[in-house]
C-alpha cells in the first residue's frame, strides 16, 4: 500500500460519502412524504417535486454512493491482498478524475430538474443528455477500474507463478470483472439508443429495447453492490470477530457461480413487460434460482466462520455463540446486523424472481422495501462497518467515538426493521411505488394505517447517517494522528491449497459466461433490436 | 498457516450443499406447476403497435368495454399522460375481464391490487392480462410507473356490480 494509492482510496471515499449524505437528505424528504408531511413547497426552488427529489435520492444513492466506495475500496483491497502496488497509479487518476467528470456533467441536469426521470431513465421520459453521457463516463470510469486490478494482477502472477491468488485479490477481480461484462447492456443502451435520441441525431426511441438492454445491467448491478460486501463478511469479517473463514475453496465457487450467473438473469425484471415470450421469461427464472444457490453457500460460509469466532470467544450452544461475538464493535456490529437484515432480503428476492408471484408484487412499494434491505442495508450498512476501520487507517487517526458508532448501527437497524416492513407489507396491500402517496387519488384506508411508519423509520435512518457522518467528519478533524492498523485478512480453515487449480483460471469461466449471456439474451435482442422501427418520440414531462 | 481439510469441514459443505441445490429447484417447479398447470401466467408477446398510431389499431379504435361471450368481458384500453381511456369500467360480479392496453406516449403501468392485474403499458407494445372479479365492489386501477409530474393523478376505477 502506497501513499498513492493510500490517497487514491481516500478521493474516492470521499465522493461516495458527499454523495450518500444528498442520497440519505432526499430520501428523509421521501420518507417524510409518505408519511403525510408534504415539505416540497418549502423546499422550491431547490427541490422542485417529489419526483424531482426521488430521482437525485436513486442516483446518488444506488449509483454514485455504491459506485464510488466500490472504486475506492476493492482496488485497496486488491493491492493490500497481494502486497503490491497498483500497476498503474497514473491510470488510478485518470479514472477517478473521468468519473468525477461524468458525475458532474450527470449532476448538473439532474439538480437542475432536467433529468427528473428516476435512475432507471426509462425512454422515451427524455432527460438532458449531459446527465445521460455523464452517467456513461462513469461507467467507462469503472471499466479503467478494472483495468488496472487486472494489470496489477498480470505483474503479481509474472512474479508468482503457480501460486494460487490470494482470496480479497480474486474476488475484487472477479467483482469487477463481472461487473464489466454486465454493464455492456448499459453500455450499448446509451451509446447505440439513448444519447443519439437525446442529442436529437434520430427522431425516435424504443421502450422495450431499451428497457431490455437497462436491465441487463440492472440486475447485475445488484451484485456489483453485494459482491464487494460478501468480500467484506468472508475475508474480513471473521478476524475482525476473533475467527477464521470456514471454508476458502467454497468462497471461490460461489463468486465463479456468481460471475457467471449474475448477468443472464435481467429478464426477472421484465416479467410484466409486454414484448417479451413467456419462455425466455421462464429461463431467466430458472437461472435466477440458480444463483440462490451460490448465495446459500454465501450464507453458510459466513455463518459458519462467524461460529468459528463465537466459539473462540467461549460461546457455545447451537445459536448462543452469536451473543459471544464482538459486538462492542462497531464495524462487526455494522456488519453482521446487515446479513441479519440482508437475510429477508434474500427471501424477498426469490419471491420477486419468481416468475408468476411476482405480479403481485412488481412496480409496489415491496420492491422499495427490498431494495432498501439490499442496496440500502446489506451494502449501505456494510460499508458503514468497513469505513469504521479503513477511514482511521487511511486517516492514521483512531475513530472520534466508538459509542457513537455503536449507536449508529443499531439505529440503522431499527430505522431499517420499522421501514422495511411497513413498506412490504404496503406493497403486499397493492400500493404503487414512485408515486406521490400523499397526493393520490386512489388512497385505500389499509394503505393509512401503515404509511406512518414508513416516516417514523425513514427518519431514524436518517438521524443514523447524521451521526455516521459526524463521526467520520470528527475523525477525519478532530482525532489525533495516530496511526491506525488496517484490518488483517482472515485465515482459512479450509484454506486456498484446497481449492482445485481450475477455479484460479479465468478462460473457461468468462466464455461459459459469454455462453448463457449469448442464449438468455440473443434472441430476444435480436428480434427487438430487428423489429423495432424507434417509433416513440421524447417526452419532458416534469 | 495451513490446516488440512479436515472430514468434518467437508461434511458440514455436503450437507449444506445438497439441500441448497435441491430448495431452488424445489421451488421452481411448484412455480411451473402454478403457471402451467393452474394458468397463472404472466404477459407474452402481442405483437407490436405504432406508438403514433394506436387510434388506427383494430384493438384501440373504440376503446371501452365489450361482452365477448356470456361471463367473459373484453377491456380495450389506451393510456396516456396521465389518464387511462376508458377509466371506468362497470362489470357483473363473476366475470372474467380481459384487459388488452397500450401506451400512446410513454411507459405506464395497469395494476389492479389483488386481482393479477398487474402489467406494464409500454409504447410500440401491446399488454395482456386476465382477471376473475367475484367480489361486488370499486376496486382501483393504477398506473404503477412513473410517468412525470402527475403520475400520481393516473387511476381509473373498475366497478363490480351485484350479480343480476
Ligand atoms: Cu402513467
Amino acid at each position: 500500500m502506497t501513499p498513492a494509492d493510500r490517497r487514491l482510496a481516500v478521493a474516492n471515499l470521499i465522493v461516495a460519502l458527499v454523495a450518500l449524505f444528498g442520497g440519505v437528505t432526499t430520501g428523509l424528504f421521501q420518507a417524510l412524504g409518505y408519511a403525510g408531511v408534504e415539505i416540497y413547497s418549502s423546499l422550491a426552488p431547490v427541490i422542485r417535486s417529489h419526483y424531482h427529489s426521488l430521482s437525485i435520492h436513486g442516483v446518488l444513492n444506488a449509483l454514485v454512493w455504491t459506485t464510488f466506495f466500490i472504486s475506492g475500496f476493492l482496488p485497496f483491497v486488491m493491492s493490500r491482498s497481494l502486497g503490491t502496488a497498483l500497476a498503474s497509479p497514473t491510470l488510478g487518476w485518470v479514472t477517478f478524475w473521468l468519473m468525477v467528470a461524468g458525475l458532474v456533467l450527470a449532476a448538473v441536469p439532474l439538480v437542475g430538474n432536467a433529468a427528473t426521470v428516476m435512475f432507471t431513465f426509462y425512454p422515451p421520459l427524455k432527460a438532458h443528455w449531459a446527465f445521460y453521457i455523464g452517467l456513461t463516463l462513469v461507467v467507462v470510469g469503472t471499466w479503467l477500474v478494472t483495468l488496472n486490478l487486472v494489470l496489477t494482477w498480470r505483474a503479481w502472477r509474472a512474479r508468482h507463478p503457480g501460486v494460487r491468488t490470494p482470496l480479497p485479490a480474486f474476488m475484487s477481480l472477479v467483482t469487477f470483472a463481472m461487473w464489466t461484462i454486465a454493464s455492456l447492456g448499459l453500455a450499448v443502451e446509451m451509446l447505440l439508443v439513448v444519447i443519439p435520441w437525446s442529442l436529437d441525431l434520430v427522431a425516435g426511441t424504443d421502450a422495450l429495447l431499451a428497457r431490455t438492454l437497462f436491465w441487463f445491467t440492472g440486475h447485475p448491478i445488484v451484485y456489483f453492490w453485494l459482491l464487494p460486501a460478501y468480500l467484506s463478511w468472508y475475508t474480513l469479517v471473521p478476524r475482525q470477530a476473533g475467527g477464521k473463514l470456514f471454508s476458502d475453496p467454497m468462497a471461490r465457487t460461489s463468486f465463479i457461480l456468481f460471475l457467471i450467473l449474475s448477468t443472464p438473469i435481467g429478464i426477472h425484471h421484465q416479467y410484466t413487460d409486454p414484448g417479451i415470450h413467456q419462455g425466455w421469461k421462464l429461463l431467466h427464472a430458472l437461472l435466477t434460482f440458480a444463483v440462490f444457490f451460490p448465495s446459500l453457500l454465501t450464507f453458510f460460509n459466513v455463518v459458519a466462520s462467524l461460529e468459528t469466532a463465537g466459539r473462540a470467544r467461549g460461546g457455545t450452544g447451537w445459536v448462543a455463540w452469536f451473543r459471544k461475538l464482538p459486538w462492542a464493535d462497531p464495524s462487526v456490529a455494522a456488519q453482521v446486523l446487515a446479513m441479519v437484515l440482508f437475510a429477508f432480503g434474500g427471501i424477498g428476492g426469490l419471491i420477486n424472481a419468481s416468475f408468476n408471484v411476482n405480479m403481485i408484487v412488481h412496480n409496489t412499494a415491496y420492491i422499495v422495501g427490498h431494495l432498501h434491505l439490499t442496496v440500502g442495508t446489506a451494502v449501505t450498512l456494510t460499508f458503514m462497518g468497513i469505513t469504521y476501520w479503513l477511514i482511521p487507517h487511511l486517516a492514521g487517526r483512531p475513530l472520534w467515538s466508538h459509542r457513537l458508532a455503536l449507536g449508529q448501527v443499531w439505529l440503522w437497524f431499527a430505522g431499517m426493521m420499522i421501514f422495511s416492513p411497513a413498506l412490504h407489507e404496503l406493497g403486499l396491500r397493492g400500493m404503487p411505488r414512485r408515486t406521490m402517496i400523499g397526493q393520490v387519488s386512489y388512497m385505500q384506508p389499509e394503505w393509512q394505517t401503515l404509511l406512518p411508519l414508513v416516516g417514523i423509520g425513514g427518519t431514524l435512518l436518517f438521524v443514523s447517517a447524521v451521526l455516521y457522518f459526524a463521526n467520520v467528519l470528527l475523525t477525519a478533524v478532530v482525532s489525533r494522528r495516530v496511526p491506525q492498523p488496517a484490518v488483517e485478512f482472515a485465515e482459512a480453515i479450509s484454506g486456498a491449497d484446497q481449492a482445485p487449480v481450475f477455479l484460479d483460471r479465468w478462460r473457461p469461466w468468462l466464455a461459459l459466461a459469454a455462453v448463457l449471456i449469448a442464449i438468455a439474451y440473443g434472441p430476444t435482442l435480436v428480434r427487438l433490436a430487428a423489429t423495432t422501427s424507434f417509433a416513440s418520440p421524447g417526452f419532458r414531462v416534469w | 498457516m495451513v490446516t488440512r481439510r479436515s472430514t468434518t469441514v467437508y461434511l458440514w459443505e455436503l450437507a449444506w450443499i445438497l439441500p441448497s441445490f435441491a430448495i431452488p429447484v424445489g421451488m421452481l417447479a411448484a412455480l411451473a406447476v402454478a403457471a402451467f398447470g393452474a394458468g397463472i401466467n404472466v404477459t407474452g408477446d402481442q405483437g407490436r403497435i405504432d406508438p403514433r398510431r394506436v387510434a388506427e389499431h383494430p384493438l384501440f379504435k373504440e376503446p371501452g368495454v365489450v361482452e365477448i361471450a356470456p361471463g367473459q368481458y373484453e377491456v380495450r384500453m389506451t393510456a396516456r399522460i396521465w389518464s387511462f381511456t376508458p377509466n371506468e369500467i362497470r362489470v357483473p360480479a363473476g366475470s372474467t375481464v380481459h384487459f388488452w392496453a397500450t401506451s400512446q406516449d410513454l411507459v405506464h403501468g395497469l395494476l389492479i391490487p389483488r386481482h393479477n392485474i398487474n402489467v406494464m403499458l409500454l409504447p410500440g407494445q401491446i399488454s395482456h392480462a386476465q382477471a376473475r372479479f367475484d367480489t361486488p365492489g370499486e376496486y382501483p386501477i393504477i398506473c404503477h410507473e412513473y410517468c412525470g409530474i402527475a403520475h400520481h393523478t393516473m387511476a381509473g376505477k373498475i366497478i363490480v356490480e351485484p350479480r343480476r
